[in-house]
């Protein structure tokens, strides 16, 4: 089950196979088997509600998982423009925390406190240069964290400021200024932009893109917030229960949603044009990833489950109603189990498979 | 500067406070000395009102307007005169103190100040090596801060002052030395000094790992530190700038607390090692009902929590920024 993108893109980050375990008295299977690639300067979303994996695989990733979590299997797959692919899993000590921030770099949620509170801006920027660029003198750090500080629209006076003299919005940019600092081939991004109010989200969103286009750095961005991952990404993964469910081109997805879930997570936000629509959430909750059911972990939720999603888990195979570039798992596409395709509401887009006369359903008709 | 100038007109005020509730208080008792006195001779028969009076005039005992006592009781302070000790009739409150507090301040302190600092070195290293050897280090020292104190001063005393006889049994230096800035003297301060001072680190350990460890622990699981590590820092850098730094605030915070007090001395341990410190004087007085002594040493003791108190203030803001601008 492998998923390349298509062939011939130069690919920065492959990931195969990826599972995480937390080790307990029940382990809980956070990651289970994901694969992704991520193409040189695109932007991957990540999708999914709390508790889907979503953080954990960027951990996994990064190399950042702490005990008890831990990497099952799978691997990693770092191809530099410039030299041979790394395995991340190989990297140890000094060459791990060589390959850190120089290759992938990582912007947390900082608005609330990826920065150290008792360290100054400027230490936090030098920090990066006196860990990697040792050979630089202290006038020259000091000049580099100027530049970084401006690459976000930051005056230089705010490098002798303290985090909690920043605002969240200068936070957050503060943070991708650092991880700017030794231009990195990928940026990972967990929830960046989920603590700031909507008009500061906006500016930071521009702020990254302008950087994208500018350093041609790929981006995992991780997100709950799917309206916004469709705007900004190339291509997009839905997670639930550790797995990637739907994986395909956001435009793809915005028109054309295929699994239930992605289906039922997109009507759960408003539309700024087209008509009214009553909005729903999805009913249920997660799955419990210590205990994951035998079949497809969305079964319990879906309204258009039947018996064989109780115990055949599915793959993510091409979904060949709309072309060649979206995967769902989910069995309604697997031409083995169900040869005439999904069913017609779902192939529509809707949540529920037969809408009663209620008049909350009005909007059935999108 | 603001936040100097702020904190030290705040202290100011706090030590005027303390001196005039050390004026206060005594005199809000009912009954004077003279009566504790008579009461405590058990003097049945009558007293002449001479000898009354000389009694009065000998402890201070006045009628004087209380504006008028607190004037000179403020200007006796600024002599440095806290009148005559009864437990160690006649010799002045002053003088007492000024040889006792010394070999508190200076034992105790020692104590107390490596106490914190093995505390916090090990909690951080404890806290930062989760799961290895290190471990240990808690249930160990949380042992030995569980036996009752007296008990392990005393069985420490018996086995390395009697049993071993590495260390001398009692008092705070060697009676043929003569006391003063001598080597031969130095030597046997330290000598006499380090099983008191040892036994306060032993039990007082405990408290400053185990702090320091809990909170490297929740300290590590903050973004920054996850972010420091994603930087790719050297994991020093990462333990003691982005964890421990954050991690200490609470024990500096402590450690406040704890210096105000080394100037009432460790009670417990001055009787033990037969200590000549300020809590050897502090029992003497409770004992004697010595009023004016316990009046100099309680004041002492308010000075010292609150100088301590002014210089931790400082120490906070010099390792934790948000303090500077709030407050």
């Amino acid at each position: 089950m492998t998923l390349d993108s298509t062939p011939g893109t130069d690919v920065v980050l492959s990931v195969r196979d990826l599972s995480v375990v937390y080790d307990g008295a029940d382990p809980v299977r956070a990651v289970r088997g994901v694969s992704f690639d991520l193409a040189r300067g695109e932007v991957l979303g990540i999708a999914g509600e709390s508790g889907c994996g979503k953080s954990t695989l960027a951990y996994a990733v990064t190399r950042l998982l702490k005990p008890p979590g831990r990497v099952a299997s799978g691997q990693v797959l770092f191809r530099p423009a410039d030299g041979p692919p790394v395995d991340l899993s190989t990297l140890h000590g000094e060459a791990l925390r060589r390959f850190r921030w120089n290759r992938v770099a990582m912007v947390f949620q900082g608005a609330m406190n990826a920065l150290n509170p008792v360290l100054s801006v400027r230490r936090q920027l030098a920090d990066v240069f006196t860990a990697h660029r040792p050979e630089l003198r202290r006038a020259e750090r000091e000049d580099r964290c100027r530049e970084l500080l401006d690459l976000v629209g930051i005056g230089p006076e705010r490098l002798s400021s303290y985090p909690h003299e920043l605002s969240g919005g200068m936070r957050q940019r503060v943070l991708i200024a650092m991880a700017m600092a030794l231009r990195p081939d990928v940026v990972v991004m967990d929830e960046p932009t989920t603590a700031l109010d909507v008009v500061v989200q906006r500016d930071i969103l521009t702020e990254i893109d302008r950087l994208r286009a500018r350093f041609g750095f790929a981006v995992v961005f991780i997100t709950h917030d799917l309206s916004l991952l469709l705007e900004i990404s190339d291509r997009l993964a839905v997670m639930y229960g550790g797995r990637i469910v739907e994986y395909g081109r956001a435009a793809d997805l915005h028109t054309a949603a295929h699994h239930p879930y992605t289906v039922g997570l997109l009507r759960s936000f408003p539309r700024l044009r087209g008509e009214r629509t009553v909005l729903h959430g999805i009913p249920g909750s997660p799955p419990d990833l210590s205990r994951p059911p035998a079949g497809c972990a969305f079964t319990a939720r879906c309204p258009y489950a039947f018996d064989d999603c109780h115990h055949t888990d599915p793959a993510l195979l091409t979904a060949h109603t709309t072309g060649p570039t979206t995967r769902a798992a989910c069995l309604h596409y697997d031409p083995a189990v169900r040869p005439d395709g999904p069913p017609e509401a779902l192939h529509a887009g809707r949540f529920d498979p037969d809408p009663g006369p209620a008049p909350s359903t009005g909007g059935a008709g999108r | 500067m603001g936040y100097l100038r702020r904190k030290a007109l705040f202290y100011l005020v706090a030590v005027w406070a303390a001196v005039t509730l050390n004026f206060l208080i005594p005199r809000l008792i009912k009954g004077n000395p003279v009566d504790a006195v008579l009461a405590k001779t058990q003097n049945m028969t009558p007293m002449s009102p001479e000898a009354r009076r000389a009694l009065e005039l000998q402890f201070g005992v006045s009628d004087d307007p209380l504006w008028q006592q607190y004037l000179g009781y403020l200007g006796n302070l600024l002599r440095g005169e806290f009148g005559l000790s009864v437990a160690y009739y006649p010799t002045p409150v002053s003088k007492v103190l000024s040889q006792s507090l010394p070999w508190t301040v200076v034992m105790v302190g020692i104590a107390t100040v490596l106490s914190v600092l093995l505390g916090i070195a090990l909690g951080t290293l404890a806290g930062w090596r989760r799961g290895t050897w290190l471990d240990a280090l808690v249930p160990t020292t949380t042992f030995l801060a569980a036996i009752p104190y007296f008990w392990l001063a005393l069985v420490l005393l018996w086995l390395l002052g009697g049993v071993l006889g590495w260390f001398p049994l009692n008092s705070g230096y060697s009676y043929e030395t003569t006391i003063g800035f001598n080597w031969p003297f130095l030597r046997s301060a330290v000598h006499h000094g380090i099983l008191p001072a040892a036994s306060i680190v032993v039990a007082s350990v405990a408290g400053w790992l185990l702090g320091m460890r809990n909170m490297m622990v929740s300290t590590m699981a903050e973004d920054y530190v996850l972010t420091a590590e994603a930087k790719g820092l050297r994991p020093r850098r990462i333990m003691i700038q982005y964890a421990a730094r954050n991690a200490v605030l609470p024990s500096v915070a402590g450690f406040a607390i704890t210096l105000g007090f080394v100037v009432s001395g460790s009670i417990a341990t001055e009787i033990v090692f037969s200590y000549p410190g300020v809590g050897m004087n502090l029992v003497a007085a409770v004992a004697n009902a010595d009023y004016p002594l316990l009046q100099g040493i309680f004041l002492v003791i308010s000075l010292a929590v609150l100088g301590a108190n002014f210089v931790v203030d400082l120490l906070y803001a010099l390792i934790d920024p948000r303090t500077r601008q709030a407050g």
